[in-house]
């Protein structure tokens, strides 16, 4: 038996150009991320079935007290929660990151010749497929629960596509806070008094008008309800002002600010 | 003496020829802004297709000079090549040139034993025809062909550290890293690791291992360095190591303390080196053990003393660093410096 075959060895690394590689790594990455998420029960139940949850907490327990002027509150709630889970799952990214750290895997990730960046894209590309999923669940569900989008198939997908993208950068954000994390479920735990003020003190579940002086400001120009506006606006065919301009803009500053910073401390950790 | 220099025939000019599969001068690392120096300037000189021992107990600095040698982390001060590459200036060639298994089994817990093999041959840059038969190949040289299809949760510690070396080859890199590969394994996976590693090294491949074991080291090693406190305490081939400690380890029990001491007074000069008295048991370090045990029953028998025990055994790493140091293994643990290398940080994997 030879384990090894030095004489001849390595004709095999391919002559792909760098670029071509990373996208190869990041691919690598998150197919793996996709397939744990697959094989466990527990994080495909908190991705999937959790909104689904939402969708019927809020359309049949508390809607009927959420008066929603001149809509059905249902046309209300599913664009809000669309992006809700969306960010959401932002969570896992945090929770995804720490978890390999604390394994070693990212250890012996980077012992590897592949492209530095490729543990945290793949991570958040992963994570950005897996919403891609959660949509259409909720699209489904939403459906069949009564919402009614009066806007166009474009426009939908464009809101769609929007909720998606604003995530997609943001969870750089939540990479880093997986990445500062001693584990997992620190991780965890440091997410949430972020997630649930930005969630929550929005214009995803109720109209910030309907909240006290002290709170309206802030919910009604965080990122978080200029997104569920604009996704809202263009779901329902009335767009709603400056809001996907808005929150394009903050995506693209989160991006800008988050990226970085969570790719310092990918250098820094392990 | 041959393997390496084909290699990577492009990037040929960044290296510097070495007769060393590794080369590391005055490394120092230091952690906490200075305060923990967990390596304190090391040098060390790694023969090409032999195995390497860095021996040494938790917190002596090992795990911290893998991770320098494998560029996971930048050393302090210091230069290292790893198959004439710098591996601060050139660490891409270094990954390419280099595998990694350790003690923490670093495997992917969720993906199935091929899978795991395939995702680290990707990550290679290898092409996938190659890969998917080097997994396949990996999986039955290691045993593991019957549970390639299963997810790795489901594999046994002597799995997870074969599959981590299966991928740690997938590669087929010249220089292999193992960091403890059988800390915490049962004698049996420890024998068919051993004999793992013994058959690469036939077919050319050069060997940087750590160890507690002084008998890992011993049936494994040309060559060692004992490390404590991130110094080199000792060097040289692993019989220079045993012979200036004695070959053989004679320890008595006594039934009380005061019997311990007058015992090991009685001793005298059965041992070139002074007895270690430790409660009720008295250890001497010995050349020949079984004359040396009849001398020292005949003198305690005499003394009319009553034994508790006695026997004779092959020097550990406690007796080395008893003998090198006047401290014992376990004490260097307390001052491990091991949390400090890993940024404070947790991990499951350790026990």
């Amino acid at each position: 038996m030879s384990l090894t075959s030095h004489q001849t060895a390595l004709p095999t690394q391919t002559q792909k150009s760098n670029l071509r590689w990373a996208i190869s790594d990041v691919l690598t990455i998150a197919r793996r991320n996709l397939l744990a998420l697959v094989r466990i029960p527990s994080s495909l139940v908190f991705a999937l079935i959790q909104p689904v949850m939402f969708v019927l907490l809020f359309r049949y327990v508390f809607g009927g007290a959420i008066p929603i002027p001149e809509s059905q509150y249902v046309n209300y709630l599913i664009p809000g929660i669309l992006v809700q889970t969306t960010i959401f799952g932002a969570v896992g990214t945090a929770i995804g990151l720490a978890e390999d750290l604390q394994r070693g895997l990212i250890e012996r990730f980077r012992a590897l010749p592949m492209a530095r960046m490729a543990v945290l894209a793949g991570r958040t590309v992963s994570d950005f497929a897996r919403n891609v999923l959660v949509l259409i669940i909720i699209t489904v569900v939403g459906m069949a629960v009564g919402f009614r989008p009066h806007g166009s198939i474009v426009a939908y997908i464009q809101a769609c596509l929007l909720a998606l993208l604003f995530a997609y950068c943001l969870s750089w954000g939540f990479a880093f806070i997986g990445l500062a994390a001693p584990n997992s479920e620190t991780a965890q735990a440091m997410t949430f008094p972020l997630i649930f003020p930005m969630t929550f003190a929005s214009s995803i579940f109720v109209l910030v008008s309907t909240m006290p002086g002290w709170l309206r400001g802030f919910a009604t120009y965080q990122p978080v309800s200029e997104t569920a506006d604009a996704v809202r606006g263009l779901m329902s065919g009335t767009p709603h002002g400056n809001s996907t301009w808005i929150s394009l803009a903050w995506a693209a500053g989160a991006i800008l600010v988050l990226g970085p910073l969570a790719t310092a401390r990918y250098r820094r950790a392990a | 003496m041959r393997q390496g220099i084909q290699y990577v025939g492009v990037l040929s000019k960044l290296r510097v020829m070495s007769d060393f599969a590794v080369e590391a001068l005055n490394i120092v690392r230091t952690f906490k802004d200075g305060e923990v120096r967990a390596l304190d300037d090391v040098t060390l000189h790694v023969p090409r297709s032999e195995v390497f021992g860095l021996l040494g107990p938790n917190g002596s600095g090992k795990t911290t000079m893998i991770r320098i040698l494998s560029t996971i982390m930048a050393p302090s001060s210091g230069t290292a090549t790893v198959n004439g590459f710098d591996v601060v200036k050139h660490p891409d060639e270094v990954r390419r040139s280099i595998g990694l298994a350790g003690q923490y089994a670093t495997v992917d817990e969720n993906l199935t034993g091929y899978e795991n093999l395939r995702m680290i041959g990707s990550l290679n840059h290898l092409e996938k025809k190659f890969v998917i038969s080097r997994a396949r190949e990996l999986l039955e040289q290691f045993g593991l062909t019957d549970a390639a299809n299963r997810t790795c949760k489901t594999y046994s510690g002597g799995m997870r550290r074969r599959l981590d070396l299966a991928a740690a080859l997938v590669a087929n890199p010249p220089l292999l890293f193992l960091d403890e590969p059988t800390t915490g394994l049962d004698p049996q996976s420890r024998q068919d690791l051993w004999a793992i590693i013994e058959t690469l090294v036939e077919g050319g491949t050069s060997v940087l291992l750590t160890t507690q074991y002084l008998e890992e080291a011993d049936r494994l090693c040309k060559q060692l360095v004992v490390l404590d406190h991130g110094k080199i305490i000792a060097e040289g081939t692993s019989q220079q190591l045993k012979t200036s400690l004695g070959n053989t380890v004679l320890s008595l029990s006594f039934t009380s303390t005061a019997d311990a001491t007058r015992g090991a007074a009685l001793l005298e000069g059965i041992s070139s080196k002074p007895a270690n008295v430790d409660g009720t048991v008295v250890e001497l370090t010995v050349e020949q053990g079984p004359s040396s045990a009849a001398d020292a029953l005949r003198r305690i028998d005499i003394a009319e003393i009553t034994l508790a025990g006695l026997t004779l055994r092959e020097p550990s790493l406690d007796d080395v660093f008893l003998s090198l140091t006047g401290h014992k293994a376990e004490e260097a643990l307390l001052l491990s410096t091991d949390d400090a290398s890993k940024g404070g940080r947790t991990r499951k994997a350790r026990s």
